[in-house]
């Protein structure tokens, strides 16, 4: 382990690495270059790498020979409020590069789960969008390119600084919710939004099959609010499911939505005060870390109360966030190896993939990320994994032993 | 070819579609790029998924290179195949396998027509967003291959952001499905990879895509400048205001000039600069309200008439010039090479003089037509392609312009893919290692890179390859 601390300062020099509490050696580049240089010598090495960003969403528990964080590379490298486009950092906090881009009036309209000083890195890496999903789309739309240093060492940029673009195969896709087995993403280039005239968060309380009942209705008369969120009474700390609809944009149109809302909806809903509005998502969000398990579903809305019943069958009600208009399901609590196994496997007979977002290790190691692969899916993902990472430094557990394909 | 790969095929498909005479091969030699005409070596028409499987099979046993093709309509060269591969052509599978209203999803054959999707989700309220201006032909597996665009793709995003999955036959025969109804994956991303590939990944056998209800209302307005740098500049002004269009347009005097003397006149003013069509679509009443905004920002950054359709049939008339723009210039010369690129919107009018420039320096007539809301370029070059001289001059300019984009921060192409015609162009934007990367990606897709063979990547970043001796 001093030889792996003692080639880290060579390279680094002190200050660029520590022993973190487990005394494993942390290394922490500030350019991209030296990012890539660790992976390279790590790759030489077979050291194994853990990445790590802020630590507050995934926790930083692989084990490994070296631990890599992304701290250092915290730049909001450029801005362009004309082209709606900013360059920044993986390390830079979500929190920091909100207030430098509304300083210039500008958005990155997305509201990931967990807390406010999660970095960049993390939020793309693992393409944990949250509810504002509905209304702007998942993670991947806001990402217009990106740079990666690949686990034996190379520098790899993808896509561009511009809204549109085909030039080429599209490889950001594959960083963009690929847990960092592909590689570790070094600096992106961000598609904002200017930050809307106007924010209105509207809730209805009452029976969970009556809150999605009227989302349908308000699906059907084409009403598509930026969220439409159903919240566990544990997630909301209420007594009832909660259904929270969110309009941003200009005045007119917020207003506008507010009331066809209202107007379709026979449920009684409560306008939040601007100062509340904000604050009610981010608790929301926060509280997605109540527990030691995060999971997301890809179900359509139609398929929402048939899954939150079979979760509550295998696991309990638990903390959940669900995309009423949209989809997605969001669950936090406790779980064993074997039951998220038995929730894949179930999910995945009706078409529905799970994703273990957060886990601790041992969990993440066996389950794996991801799995229920279809036919032909597991052998593409590991040609993949092979040419982004060929001696698999970058400790990530993708798939675990009940993967298939 | 081999007869007896043709006999093969044959036994596939039935002798009737099955294409190997050279008089056959004729309709198969271009695709929309008039400036390259390869003729391949037999054309074979599935009229199944089961046929495009046996088909694909067949190929990668007898080691055979293979081009997947749809309409043809393709700007850039990537559907067109050499006398040592097959054109596997998909026009024949033209099923709506389903139309889910509720979940809003529809399946569909990778040969059904743009257009004819949303016609057929229409009755649901429902729209295919995705709409290029060749949508009355091209087809649902071709925007996949291509990741198409559209006007509209300002507000509602590219083909990518409308594919929820896919079923697919790599080029090795074997099946897949990537992706799940709800847009999630198993997985990393493939689907995002997919989209986009240019054919070069396999071949999308089902695509299942996203729906959108129809906007309640629309407003539709035509503003026409007297500088270009003033329209450019209003562009700017109108997305940083906070408002999305759905659409926001623009096309320069020699594009009025020829849209207004063809069958297509749309009542654009011919002595303006450069005119900005603006859609804005939404919920009832917000929507007059954010055209009365827009309307102020063009009047400030200089418009001298603004007109707003007060009717359907007016918005149709507006929207004509612009979609029939490219067969306008048909009476400008014979051919017309539609260029493709992208710049960052701040930078659209430094670009567009320097575009006019190289124009003048190539004794060129280059007019302009483009989603100016997403900096997406289209400087087309009339031409005649008969002129060597001429053809060598508009291979020049396409050049400059293309590296004149590149420096501005933008890209070689926004919508219609790299193919052939661009694919000289990617060292511009891609580094060695980059491309490697992404020959990569190709090789864990199709291992023995028979898949649209020598498109999107030059074959001598491919670095491995040289080396294993696979071109």
């Amino acid at each position: 382990m001093s030889d792996v601390l003692a080639r880290l300062r060579a390279l680094l020099g002190t200050a660029g690495v520590e022993r973190d509490p487990d005394g494993l050696p942390r290394a922490t580049p500030d350019s991209i270059e030296v990012l890539t240089q660790v992976c390279r010598v790590a790759h030489e090495e077979h050291w194994k790498i853990r990445l790590e960003g802020q630590g507050t969403w995934l926790a930083a528990d692989a084990p490994a020979d070296l631990a890599l964080s992304t701290r250092g590379l915290d730049r909001v490298v450029s801005v362009s409020p004309a082209d709606l486009v900013a360059t920044v950092e993986a390390g830079a906090t979500l929190e920091a590069v909100r207030r430098r881009l509304a300083d210039d009036g500008m958005w990155f309209a997305v509201d990931p789960p967990g807390r406010p000083e999660r970095t960049i890195g993390s939020i793309l890496a693992t393409a944990t969008s949250g509810p504002l999903r509905l209304g702007f789309g998942p993670i991947r739309d806001h990402v217009l390119g990106c740079t990666v240093a690949t686990g034996d060492g190379r520098v790899v940029t993808a896509g561009g600084r511009v809204v549109k673009n085909v030039a080429g195969y599209d490889l950001t896709k594959l960083q963009v919710g690929g847990f960092g087995g592909f590689g570790v993403i070094a600096e992106v280039n961000l598609r904002l939004r200017a930050l809307p005239r106007a924010d209105v968060t509207l809730v209805a309380r009452g029976p969970r099959d009556a809150l999605t009942g009227s989302a349908r209705d308000l699906a059907s008369a084409g009403i598509v609010p930026a969220a439409l969120e159903l919240l566990s009474p544990a997630l909301a700390a209420e007594a009832e499911w909660v259904l929270a609809a969110r309009f941003a944009g200009t005045d007119a149109a917020t207003q506008s939505g507010a009331r066809a809302l209202q107007g379709v909806s026979r449920l009684s809903w409560q306008v939040l005060p601007a100062e509340r509005s904000a604050g009610f998502w981010s608790v929301a969000g926060r509280a997605l870390l109540g527990g030691p398990v995060t999971l997301r579903l890809g179900v359509l809305p139609d398929g929402l109360d048939d899954t939150l019943d079979m979760l509550a069958h295998h696991l309990d009600e638990g903390l959940v966030s669900a995309g009423a208009g949209g989809g997605m399901l969001r669950w936090t609590g406790e779980a064993t190896a074997e039951r998220l196994r038995t929730i894949r496997r179930t999910t995945a007979a009706r078409e529905i993939p799970m994703t273990i977002e957060r886990a601790p290790w041992p969990l993440r190691h066996a389950v794996g990320h991801f799995g229920a692969y279809r036919e032909g899916v597991g052998r593409l993902v590991g040609g993949l994994r092979d040419s982004f990472d060929p001696g698999l430094s970058l400790q990530v557990a993708l798939e675990g032993d009940d993967a298939g394909g | 070819m081999l007869p007896a790969t043709i006999a093969s095929l044959q036994s596939i498909v039935g002798a009737r579609w099955v294409r190997h005479r050279r008089a056959e091969l004729a309709t198969y030699t271009m695709d929309g790029l008039p400036t390259r005409e390869t003729v391949p070596g037999v054309v074979v028409l599935p009229g199944s998924r089961d046929e495009v499987i046996a088909v694909v099979r067949l190929l990668a046993s007898e080691g055979v290179p293979f081009v997947a093709r749809g309409a043809g309509t393709g700007l850039s060269g990537g559907a067109l195949a050499e006398s040592d591969a097959v054109i596997i052509t998909l026009t024949r599978l033209t099923r709506i396998l389903r139309i889910d209203p509720v979940a809003r999803r529809a399946v569909v054959e990778p040969g059904v027509i743009n257009a004819r999707l949303s016609e057929a989700v229409l009755p649901f309220g429902l729209a295919y967003r995705p709409d290029p201006s060749s949508q009355s032909a091209c087809t649902v597996g071709g925007n996949v291959a291509e990741n198409a665009g559209g006007p509209h793709c300002l507000k509602y995003g590219v083909t990518t952001n409308h594919v929820a999955a896919l079923e697919v036959v790599l080029p090795d025969g074997s099946v897949t499905r990537l992706g799940s109804p709800a847009g999630e994956a198993w997985g990393p991303d493939l689907v995002g990879l997919f989209v986009g590939s240019e054919g070069m990944f396999g071949i999308a056998t089902e695509v299942t895509v996203r729906l959108e209800p129809i906007p309640a209302s629309v407003e539709t307005l035509l503003a026409d400048f007297m500088s270009v740098r003033a329209a450019g500049e209003a562009v700017s002004a109108i997305i940083a205001s906070g408002i999305v269009p759905a659409a926001l347009e623009m096309m320069d005097q020699a594009c009025v000039a020829a849209v207004e003397a063809s069958i297509y006149a749309a009542g654009y003013p011919v002595d303006a600069a450069a005119v900005l069509l603006v859609e804005l679509d939404g919920a009832g009443d917000a929507v007059a309200g954010e055209a009365e905004a827009v309307e102020a920002v063009l009047r400030r950054h200089g418009a001298r008439g603004i007109r707003r359709a007060a009717t359907p049939a007016e918005r149709a008339r507006l929207w004509q010039g612009r979609k029939k723009a490219f067969g306008a210039m048909g009476r400008i010369a014979p051919d017309l090479a539609v260029q493709d690129a992208v710049v960052p919107r701040s930078a659209l009018p430094a670009v567009l003089d320097r575009i006019a420039e190289i124009g003048v320096r190539h004794r060129l007539t280059v007019s302009n037509v483009f989603h100016a809301g997403d900096g997406n370029l289209h400087p087309n070059i009339s031409f005649d392609r008969r002129d060597a001289e001429l053809s060598e001059r508009v291979h020049d300019a396409s050049r400059e312009i293309m590296e004149a984009c590149v420096q501005a921060g933008g890209s070689i192409t926004g919508e219609h893919g790299v193919g052939s015609d661009k694919r000289d162009y990617m060292p511009l934007i891609f580094d060695a290692a980059s491309l490697d990367a992404m020959c990569a990606v190709r090789r864990v897709f199709d291992p023995e890179g028979r898949a649209n063979p020598r498109k999107v990547i030059p074959v001598h970043a491919c670095r491995e390859w040289r080396a294993g001796g696979v071109a």
